[in-house]
């Protein structure tokens, strides 16, 4: 598949938003005292992303002013519940953070939190399910998609929550979401290089026989039917070289991850907030990184039809 | 701004239809096209009675076994990849009420455009025994299309009464969710508009009562000067279509993925006289 940049930017934004207000959720539920400063700033940081997030989002549409017609599906379409869920996450955030600022005691001081978490969840499984349901794009089609885009949001959103708590001075945050930062980066990586292996190892189900229905051995393409490109060729090949995939993959598993975790290590082991903070910034074009690679090595069965111009 | 409200109280999954059969392209061939001229010159051309006297197509719902399926069948013993199908196809549905299709920089060294159906060439076995094959490619009109239950709008639909999936070019946000979801890449997403195209079976043709009884048929069916392209509906034994189906061999497109396609391709064969020649 073609990686569409509004798609990376927005799975990527909206995953480490999802990831920092489930961060702060669960400080919040747990009794962690925070300042309500930081609170507040976390919070507005979060909507910002979103924001930032769901503008990406509308830059994939050809016809933006007809966006509200995606709410209509929701009952066979998983983007059309993502379009719901989304602005609904959106307006939980803001919601509480209007309720910080209010001073709303119990029950939106939990209420809130609670239904943050819940839909950062629903988000994350919506966003995944865009991806996983559709079978025979078969690198996409399996549970490790889901796990995937949450624990990589849930890494990102913790790291970028720690990022913030060593600047503010928020010391038991810290404490408390430093080693939780690490683990979740931990088990992000391993559930990707499971995902890596596991597509490493798949056997196409569809051929250029089964594409055709001719049923010879030796079967080339000459033409696809045209002397230049199509919708089809634009959209379903990332047009990058084996090589370009190959860094591309080694520049995410560092950057995204491993690097991440060295630094977390060394803030949790040393303190300061200088490896927060660069935990942070490292990670960031490794999440990019990490999405794009995820649309180039999908290989959609269309592309058996597209193989040859002449 | 009525027909969005209108559409949200009346959310899926029945949506009203599209308006079909609004204008008209120019026929294909002279003779065709003068007795368009000469029927449409009285009356300007009306949206065609459909069944029930209304024009309310219904949505199939998924999974749901409709009663007739529309469908082409393509007969691979005959294509000799002249692609009058695809120009055909092209005319008729670049005159059409939606608009023109795309066609981006088409005099220069890289063209561009939409098309709802390519012919490809593809060479079978080792040489010096090889065969050449021309395979027109156009949507397929899965009975089980993966493309419609993905659409966040509803702008992609099967229609109950002839099984044609449908974009309506009016709902469609150009999400491209669609072209994901179809593995047989059948869907174009015009660059000009802005919306998804697809194959419409010549919907605003082949139900027209305007036009003569014998031009109801998709365009790419009555441009072909060899009769590779049978158009029918596959869930009557007795038509055409399905007779060819049933002796021939007609074979689905990938049928790993249980997409269910109407469309059928007729195998290759080696006939008698076919050997003699060699």
């Amino acid at each position: 598949m073609h990686p569409a940049f509004s798609i990376l930017f927005f799975t990527t934004l909206a995953g480490a938003a999802q990831g920092l207000v489930f961060a702060l959720a669960l400080a919040v539920l747990f009794g962690l005292e925070l300042a309500p400063g930081f609170l507040g700033l976390a919070l507005g940081v979060a909507e910002v992303l979103l924001a930032a997030g769901l503008a990406a989002s509308f830059m994939h549409l050809g016809r933006k002013t007809r966006a509200w017609r995606a709410v209509l599906m929701w009952r066979t379409s998983w983007m059309s519940r993502e379009v719901i869920v989304l602005p609904a996450f959106i307006a939980l955030v803001a919601l509480w953070w209007l309720s910080l600022r209010a001073g709303l005691g119990a029950p939106w001081s939990w209420l809130l939190p609670l239904l943050a978490l819940g839909g950062a969840l629903l988000l994350w499984y919506c966003t995944a399910m865009i991806y996983a349901c559709l079978r025979f794009i078969e690198e996409w089609a399996h549970p490790l998609t889901i796990v995937n885009f949450t624990l990589i949001g849930l890494s990102s959103g913790l790291v970028l929550a720690c990022a913030m708590a060593a600047l503010a001075g928020e010391a038991r945050f810290l404490q408390v979401f430093g080693p939780f930062a690490l683990a979740a980066t931990l088990a992000a990586w391993a559930a990707r290089a499971t995902a890596l292996r596991r597509n490493a190892g798949i056997r196409h189900k569809s051929t250029l026989q089964s594409a055709t229905g001719i049923r010879t051995q030796k079967l080339v393409q000459k033409s696809m039917g045209m002397s230049a490109g199509s919708f089809n060729t634009r959209e379903f090949f990332h047009g990058a070289s084996l090589a370009v995939l190959g860094n591309m993959k080694l520049g995410f598993l560092l950057l995204a991850f491993v690097l991440p975790a060295f630094l977390l290590a060394w803030g949790l082991t040393v303190g300061g907030a200088l490896p927060w903070v660069l935990a942070a910034l490292v990670q960031a074009p490794g999440l990019l990184a990490e999405r794009w690679f995820f649309f180039a090595q999908a290989r959609h069965p269309q592309n058996l039809y597209y193989q040859v111009v002449s | 701004m009525m027909q969005w409200l209108r559409d949200l109280m009346t959310s899926a999954p029945v949506l009203p239809p599209p308006p079909l059969g609004e204008g008209r392209g120019g026929g294909i061939g002279g003779a065709t096209g003068s007795l368009v001229a000469l029927k449409a010159g009285v009356p300007p051309p009306q949206p065609s009675p459909r069944g029930g006297g209304s024009n309310a197509t219904q949505r199939a719902e998924q999974g749901e076994t409709l009663a007739k399926q529309l469908a082409l069948v393509i007969d691979l013993n005959v294509c000799v990849g002249c692609h009058a199908c695809v120009t055909s196809c092209k005319q008729w549905n670049t005159s059409g009420s939606a608009g023109p299709l795309a066609d981006e920089r088409p005099y220069a060294a890289n063209p561009t455009g939409t098309f709802f159906n390519r012919v490809q060439i593809y060479e079978a076995g080792a040489f010096p025994a090889t065969e050449t094959i021309h395979f027109p490619k156009s949507c397929l009109h899965c009975e089980d299309p993966p493309c419609v239950p993905v659409c966040p709008t509803g702008a992609s639909y099967k229609r109950k009464e002839d099984g044609i999936v449908l974009v309506d070019y009016d709902k469609c946000i150009g999400c491209k969710y669609c072209a994901w979801a179809c593995p047989y890449g059948a869907r174009e997403l015009d660059e000009e508009r802005q919306v998804m195209t697809k194959c419409t079976l010549c919907v605003d043709r082949i139900h027209d009562e305007q036009l003569p009884k014998e031009d109801r048929k998709p365009a790419c069916v009555k441009a072909c000067p060899t009769g590779a392209r049978l158009f029918g509906d596959v869930k009557d034994p007795d038509s055409e279509v399905s007779k060819a189906i049933r002796e021939r061999g007609g074979y689905q497109l990938m049928p790993e993925w249980e997409t269910n396609p109407a469309n059928r391709y007729l195998p290759r064969r080696i006939t008698s006289s076919t050997q003699e020649l060699e």
